[in-house]
């Protein structure tokens, strides 16, 4: 008995939202634009990340060690500072490495050529370039390279150079994503109350539906069934129309957003990610529906 | 069967809607409840069928006090009392014969029975011709005989008309009533709420009259006397 009305909740689902038509039509139309609001915060999320990630990555701090520092010692440094919860990576460079460097980068420039060579050594110094886990740990870091025991060996560290472009940076990069979550979270609670209330016109059309089935006799999960069904069909629908009108939108616009973000092309993200990003949809969606008709229902059950 | 017990019905402090309201309804009887518009006749229905709740008294339904049935038995109980409207309340999205399907696969009727029982029903009420079409498509009359066909499709024990024939003209009023006259003699229950002097002189049922909520008459072969 059970499954005969499982059966025929599903088949009641499915005639009503066709039979319908205009009323599930506007409810898959207003819930396909919810679901476009969520792409694209999603897809401005990935922007967003990528080029603040790339950012980021811009930002070191390097420690230049005085020429008569022994490269044991440096070494030790570098597995200390590594050891550092804050720090994710220490490039060294060594003295031999940074003059090649310093020779290819000048390789024009004769004068600086020529008084090289007048010189008969080498001039600099080996560096160690420090990436922390996170922009704003690097006052702590260069706290700890400042601290005494290193003094005989280092020359200078340049974070108090940069220190007020990397806190602005860091700073800046801080509020960004505060922005971007604050804009996700009220875009996202505007778009579900429109389709929430969309169902709930939706159902309100059908409230003397709903009393005449109760006079026949028809219990309240009878009743209900078929608007929860038509809560599922409005999810999926809308999700997959979404995910067709995503497709034009991120192909005209992923290039020019790579090129002025920097970040990944949207139509390669689109497509290598594309069953997650339905999936991400289609619960959205369904859940959405579910929920919205569960409480517009229970309005006319309770009576 | 049916029982009445001492039932007010009061909406606002000035003006109460029933007025301590008692009789019984036995089995197999036909009984109609007139009075103008206005004197309880619909309110008393309702308090039948649990829509509503009295302010003070009881309504019995069998040993069943019907105020007192939860929620979830409610609908086990409505399925024993069809139920037939002034407005017709057929679903619009349904046709005729998916609108007294429906009564039955609410009551968790198997497929067999209901293409067994429709098309009987159907027969019954002279509408095998029209079961496809939907209630936009069926004219006042033949919405009440869909009306009817859905009231009796789960046999109940009991069928509450609340002015069946207020819409109709004279030809689909008799027709309807005779519907139901049949209904009775095959053995159901009717409750008749009407205020047609020419349907009540004519059947020569128990009449039960209201007059500003109250009972003033009560006669096993009554007319229309206001």
């Amino acid at each position: 008995m059970e499954i005969i009305q499982l059966k025929r909740t599903v088949r009641q689902g499915f005639v009503n939202f066709w039979r319908n038509g205009w009323v599930s039509l506007a409810t898959v139309l207003v819930m396909v634009l919810t679901l476009f609001v969520f792409g694209g915060l999603f897809f401005s999320n990935v922007l967003l990340t990528s080029a603040l990630e790339q950012l980021e990555e811009k930002v070191d701090i390097s420690v230049y060690f005085k020429t008569s520092a022994i490269e044991d010692e440096i070494l030790a440094l570098k597995s200390s500072v590594e050891k550092l919860a804050e720090v994710r990576e220490a490039e060294y460079i060594s003295r031999e490495q940074a003059l090649l460097e310093f020779e290819e980068r000048h390789r024009e420039n004769s004068l600086i050529t020529q008084s090289l060579e007048e010189l008969g050594e080498n001039p600099l110094g080996a560096s160690l370039n420090i990436r922390a886990q996170n922009p704003n740990q690097y006052e702590a870091i260069s706290r700890f390279l400042e601290s005494a025991s290193f003094e005989n060996i280092i020359d200078k560290i340049n974070y108090r150079q940069n220190q007020l472009v990397i806190e602005r940076l860091s700073q800046i990069l801080n509020s960004s994503r505060a922005m971007g979550l604050g804009v996700t979270i009220v875009l996202a609670v505007i778009a579900i109350l429109v389709a929430f209330n969309t169902v709930r016109l939706a159902i309100y059309t059908s409230r003397d539906e709903i009393s005449i089935m109760r006079l026949v006799g028809a219990a309240n999960s009878y009743i209900r069934g078929p608007f929860l069904v038509e809560g599922v069909l409005h999810g999926f629908l809308a999700s997959l129309a979404a995910m067709i009108i995503f497709w034009p939108l991120v192909a005209w616009l992923g290039p020019k957003a790579e090129r002025f973000f920097g970040g990944p092309n949207l139509l390669d993200y689109y497509f290598s990610n594309f069953l997650w990003i339905f999936l991400m949809l289609l619960f959205i969606g369904v859940v959405l529906g579910v929920i919205s008709s569960l409480i517009a229902t229970r309005r006319y059950l309770n009576k | 069967m049916i029982y009445f017990d001492h039932v007010s019905k009061v909406y606002s402090p000035t003006s109460a809607a029933l007025e301590d309201v008692s009789f019984a309804v036995e089995p197999q009887e036909f009984v109609s409840i007139v009075g103008q518009s206005g004197a309880g006749k619909s309110t008393l229905l309702k308090l039948l069928l649990a829509e509503e709740k009295p302010s003070s008294g009881k309504v019995f339904f069998e040993s069943l006090d019907v105020h007192k049935i939860s929620n979830g038995e409610l609908p086990r109980v409505r399925r024993r009392m069809g139920v037939v409207f002034q407005d017709y309340k057929l679903l619009p999205t349904k046709t005729a014969y998916e609108n007294i399907a429906f009564a039955m696969e609410a009551a968790g009727k198997t497929e067999e029975e209901i293409q067994q029982d429709v098309p009987q029903v159907l027969e019954l009420v002279g509408l095998m011709d029209k079961a496809w079409h939907f209630p936009s498509e069926l004219s006042g009359g033949e919405l009440q005989r869909v009306a009817i066909a859905r009231a009796i499709v789960n046999r109940p024990d009991v069928v509450i008309a609340d002015e069946p024939t207020g819409n109709l003209d004279p030809i689909n009023t008799w027709e309807i009533i005779n519907l139901l006259e049949k209904i009775n003699e095959l053995g159901t229950t009717v409750i008749l709420a009407t205020h047609d002097k020419e349907v009540i002189n004519s059947l020569k049922r128990r009449v039960v009259t209201l007059e500003k909520g109250r009972v003033v008459r009560d006669e096993k072969r009554g007319r229309y006397v206001l």
